[in-house]
Formats: C-alpha cells, sequence, structure tokens
C-alpha cells in the first residue's frame, strides 16, 4: 500500500527520487488568484531590498546598534529554537504515540498558542510570570525576575514558536510506516532504540520543517517580547525591536535593519534547507 | 485535531489545448469584469454627489487628527466638546509617539492636524514644507515620577532613582517624554553630583515606544519608577508621583499645525481655533496642561 505523505511536514519541493516531469495538474484559471499572492510576496520584498540598498543601507550594518540588536537575536532565537527541540520532540512523540490522559487538552493548547496574537501572548506571559503576576511572588522569592531580561526574550519566542515545531514533529511521527515500527519492535528493539534508530531518522524531515518554522518564527517574534521583555539595547532589544523603533528614529535605519533580518533569515532558510535535503537522502 | 492534507498520486489526465483555451479566456473575462466592476462603483461614488452639494460643502465631515500620547485623555475631551459644537462632524484620533506620528505622516499618512509632545518633530516636517502655515504653541507639561502604589522600591526623592537595583523605565530617546527624562535627569546631576546620570542609566531596564507604555509598565507594578508627564500622573491617579525640582524639571512645549496635505482646510482650522478658545484651554487645563508662561 502507498504510503501517503502529509504535506503540512515541509514547505519545500518533493524529495528527489520523487521528482517527475511536470504534469498540468491544476486548471489554468487557478492561475491569476495564485499570481495575485506571488506578487503580494514578491513585490515588498523586492522593494524592500532595492531601496534598502539604493539607501546606502551597507553602512548602517557597522552601527553599534545594528551589531547588538543582530546579535541578540541570533543568541536568543538559537537557544529559543534548541530548547523547543529538546522539549518539544519528547511531546510530539508523546503525542503521536501514546494514549494518555489529558492528551486532547494538549491538543488543543498547541492550536490556541499557534493561533493566539503575539500580543496576546506578551500579556499573557507579564500576567503569569511578571512580579506581580501569578507565579510573580514565587518565582522573587527564589530570586528571579523575569520582565526586562535575555531570558524573558527567550521565553517569549519558545512560547509563540514552540507550536510550529510541534505540530510538524507530530505529523512527522505520525507519518512513519506503521510496518517499520512493527518490524523494529519484533527485532527486539525496546522504546529508545525504536526511537532514536527508526523513529527519530524517519521523521527526519517533518522534525526539519518544523526546525525551520520555529526558528524563524523565533527570530521574528516581535510583540509579546516588546511588552514581556521590554526595550533595552543589548538585552532585550531584538532585531524586529530595532526595525520598529529605529523606523520612528530615521527610515533609513529601519531600511538597513529590515534589508539585513530578511537576509539572514534567507541563509538560514538555504542553510536548513540544505541540512533538510541531507538528511533525506540520507 | 491537527489536519492532515494528503495529494492524490495519481495525475489528472491532461486534456487537449483547446478545451483548455476557453478556460483561459473565462479566466481572463472573469477578473478584467472584477476591475471594471471596482473602478464603476468608485465612479458612482463621484457621479453621485449632486453640483449643489459639491457647491456648498466641498469637505467631508470628519477631521483626522495626529496627537501625542500624552494628549490621549485631554484631546478625546476636546473631541467630544468639538463634535457637540459642531453637529455632523467626527473626529478621529491617532495617539502615539510623536516621533512615530511624524513618521507616519512623511510616510503619507493621512492626518489634518499633528499635535506633537516637542517642537522638535513639528520642526521637521515644518522643514519639509508638509505644514500649512505656522505651528501654534498651545500648552506645556511638566515632568514628574511615578511609583507603584505601594512603592516596591521605596522611592522618596529623584536622588532614589540612582540606588542601584532600581527598576527604571522610562519613554525612548527618539520619544519627546523619554529625551525630556533624560535630559532632566543630566540637569538632577548638577544637583546631586556626576555620578548621577551614570548610575540612574543603569538602572533604565526598558526604553518604551511612548510615554503611556511607560505609565503601563509602572501600573503593572513591573517597574519600579518611571518619569513621564504631570498630565499622565494625573490620569493614573492610583500612582504615586515624586516631584522633580522645578530647576532641574524639563518644560515640555506643545505645538499643533494644520497639516499641508489636508482636503479639510476649513475644519481643521476651527478645530485649532475650538483648542485655543476657553473651552478647548479649559479642557486642557482640567488633565493637567499648564498654559504658556
Amino acid at each position: 500500500m502507498e504510503r501517503i505523505r502529509p504535506i503540512l511536514d515541509s514547505t519545500s519541493h518533493p524529495p528527489a527520487h520523487r521528482r517527475g516531469p511536470l504534469r498540468k495538474a491544476a486548471p489554468a484559471w487557478f492561475l491569476p488568484p495564485a499570481a495575485l499572492l506571488v506578487l503580494l510576496w514578491a513585490v515588498p520584498l523586492v522593494s524592500l531590498t532595492w531601496r534598502g540598498l539604493r539607501a546606502g543601507a551597507l553602512p548602517f550594518i557597522t552601527d553599534p546598534m545594528v551589531v547588538q540588536a543582530l546579535r541578540l537575536s541570533l543568541v536568543t532565537s538559537t537557544v529559543a529554537a534548541f530548547l523547543v527541540v529538546l522539549t518539544g520532540t519528547p511531546l510530539a512523540y508523546a503525542l503521536s504515540r501514546w494514549e494518555f490522559r489529558g492528551r486532547r487538552v494538549v491538543e488543543v493548547l498547541i492550536d490556541l498558542t499557534l493561533v493566539l496574537p503575539p500580543s496576546v501572548a506578551g500579556v499573557a506571559l507579564l500576567i503569569a510570570f511578571g512580579r506581580r503576576g501569578v507565579l510573580g511572588p514565587a518565582l522573587g522569592a527564589v530570586g528571579v525576575s523575569l520582565p526586562f531580561t535575555t531570558a524573558a526574550v527567550v521565553m517569549a519566542q519558545m512560547f509563540v514558536a514552540a507550536p510550529f515545531f510541534v505540530r510538524a514533529a507530530r505529523l512527522g511521527f505520525d507519518a512513519v510506516d506503521a510496518q517499520m515500527e512493527e518490524a523494529a519492535t519484533t527485532e527486539g528493539a525496546n522504546a529508545w532504540q525504536l526511537f532514536r534508530f527508526v523513529m527519530f531518522p524517519l521523521a527526519g524531515r517533518g522534525l526539519m520543517g518544523g526546525l525551520v518554522l520555529c526558528w524563524t518564527r523565533a527570530l521574528g517574534e516581535f510583540g509579546a517580547t516588546i511588552l514581556f521583555a521590554g526595550n533595552m539595547a543589548g538585552r532585550t532589544q531584538t532585531m524586529p525591536l530595532a526595525i520598529y523603533l529605529g523606523f520612528e528614529r530615521d527610515v533609513g535605519v529601519a531600511l538597513a535593519l529590515s534589508v539585513l533580518l530578511l537576509f539572514v533569515s534567507s541563509v538560514l532558510l538555504l542553510g536548513l534547507r540544505r541540512l533538510e535535503r541531507a538528511a533525506d537522502l540520507a | 485535531m491537527i489536519p492532515v492534507l494528503t495529494l492524490p498520486r495519481r495525475p489528472s489526465h491532461d486534456k487537449a489545448g483547446g478545451s483548455l483555451g476557453w478556460r483561459r479566456l473565462l479566466a481572463v473575462v472573469f477578473v478584467a469584469t472584477l476591475m471594471v466592476a471596482a473602478c464603476a462603483s468608485e465612479g458612482d461614488s463621484v457621479a453621485g454627489e449632486t453640483p449643489a452639494a459639491q457647491g456648498v460643502t466641498t469637505e467631508a465631515q470628519s477631521l483626522v487628527v495626529f496627537a501625542a500620547a500624552s494628549l490621549t485623555d485631554a484631546f478625546q475631551d476636546l473631541g467630544r466638546g468639538f463634535e457637540a459644537a459642531n453637529p455632523g462632524v467626527a473626529v478621529t484620533f491617532n495617539f502615539a509617539g510623536s516621533q512615530a506620528l511624524r513618521t507616519q505622516i512623511e510616510e503619507g499618512a493621512a492626518a489634518d492636524v499633528f499635535a506633537s509632545a516637542s517642537l522638535k518633530e513639528m520642526e521637521v516636517l515644518a522643514a519639509a514644507g508638509m505644514l500649512a502655515g505656522v505651528e501654534r504653541t498651545f500648552a506645556t507639561n511638566l515632568l514628574t515620577i511615578i511609583v507603584p502604589p505601594d512603592n516596591p522600591a521605596d522611592i522618596g526623592s529623584p536622588l532614589d532613582l540612582a540606588r542601584p537595583g532600581v527598576k527604571l523605565v522610562l519613554a525612548a530617546t527618539e520619544v519627546p517624554a523619554g529625551g525630556y527624562a533624560r535630559q532632566s535627569i543630566d540637569l538632577l546631576a548638577g544637583l546631586y553630583g556626576a555620578s548621577f546620570s551614570e548610575a540612574v542609566r543603569m538602572n533604565v531596564v526598558s526604553s518604551e515606544d511612548n510615554v503611556k507604555q511607560v505609565v503601563a509598565k509602572v501600573q503593572l507594578g513591573e517597574a519600579d519608577a518611571g518619569i513621564v508627564y504631570g498630565t499622565d500622573a494625573l490620569a493614573a491617579a492610583s500612582l504615586i508621583t515624586v516631584a522633580i525640582p522645578r530647576d532641574q524639571n524639563i518644560v515640555a512645549e506643545y505645538p499643533i499645525a494644520v497639516l499641508a496635505q489636508t482636503t479639510n482646510g476649513n475644519l481643521a482650522a476651527a478645530f485649532v481655533e475650538y483648542l485655543l478658545s476657553p473651552d478647548g484651554l479649559d479642557a486642557l487645563k482640567r488633565w493637567g496642561f499648564r498654559p504658556l508662561q
């Protein structure tokens, strides 16, 4: 029986061994609306790059504010993505393979945080972990104060970006052929070996796709960050915040930052896609 | 719960090119019809105005006012008063940091009137020729320190802001309130010693986008203190204020001007006149704004 591949686990084209000649499978009148959407994406991005480079944006790249914001963005999003993978993979696996009480609740939570507006997420984090928040006094007793810290930036990024990873990872695990699993267990694999040598590699594409979405979402996070972590150069001012505030100071600075962030995101995306393809062929 | 979409693996059969040809034509006709319909409906609304109506009032009865965040409460009052005095008029406000509003206007946002918390933002627009006429300064404001009702860091005087560990929130430097606050801190250093400025800057944990965000952070108790306008402290009555001495305080001057891009010149001018009238100045005074010296 053919394996039906869910398409939500990756937004890239099918793996190498599946690529065939292009087939005319779509009605011709799909073209105008599709083209409209592509234009909606393409025109702003091209305009931004064109204007940004023309406005002499490159000299701004060495501005200390830009360097600080970029470094902070890269560090926090990497840490957030790493923590999401560490905690999200077991969660996705559990959702995929176990029947446990409260599973439905967890699924609802994930979907809810996925559609939650980032500013709402920021307010929620503040109400939960702020100094006067629900857990505020408890944290204060241990000497921890989260708002206005870099840790708060990472938390905000994790909060909004994790659902992307967990959903994609779960789909990846779901898509693994049941026969593989059965074969492994009859060969005598225990739960950890089953995960490590069968499920994890076979779900690799789903996990990588999820990582891409999660990491770039964390990199671009704004609303929850500015509300929960505040805005402080070097400590909590990530690139999106710097762009937003820089826009009010000098449009040229904002342009430079935007082009830079676009470039960084593209590089990140390309790098991860490359890894994805490598994982696929392996 | 999590939707899974699947693609059928079987390719659809390709029909002959001819039958796709009429579909393509249909698509073009469909899109063209939409475009014509859109243009036609716009044309209708223009053609629908009778010459008589066009002659009597060429202006719509709506006014867009961009005003500094600190003017929120006072201007909302003013807007209501203006609408009451001019039936049929609707005033819409956009409150934000003056620097944000100035940028929006520069980038083409549609506004009739601009009221700023600093002369600097207004002068930038004036230099770019975006004002219709000159600006009029209508009020002044002083700064004050605000702390949460329970005063967690026990701030009793401006000197306490330099104490290590105090969480101070200011508006960003580009925001008028933030610029003024930092100027005031430097003036206070003349009173408390040169290291005061540095110590206070070390305590700044966040630079907010507008002054109302500073108020919010203090109200939430996340910040130990914030520096805002006296009018903001008045509007957020639950907060405790710690005064900054008059000599080290900054007098913020608020200018207002009609923008050159306005299509409601008469109405805009009427709004400015209303602001400067006794009714308008009363409303400002109610909210703590000071008259011009």
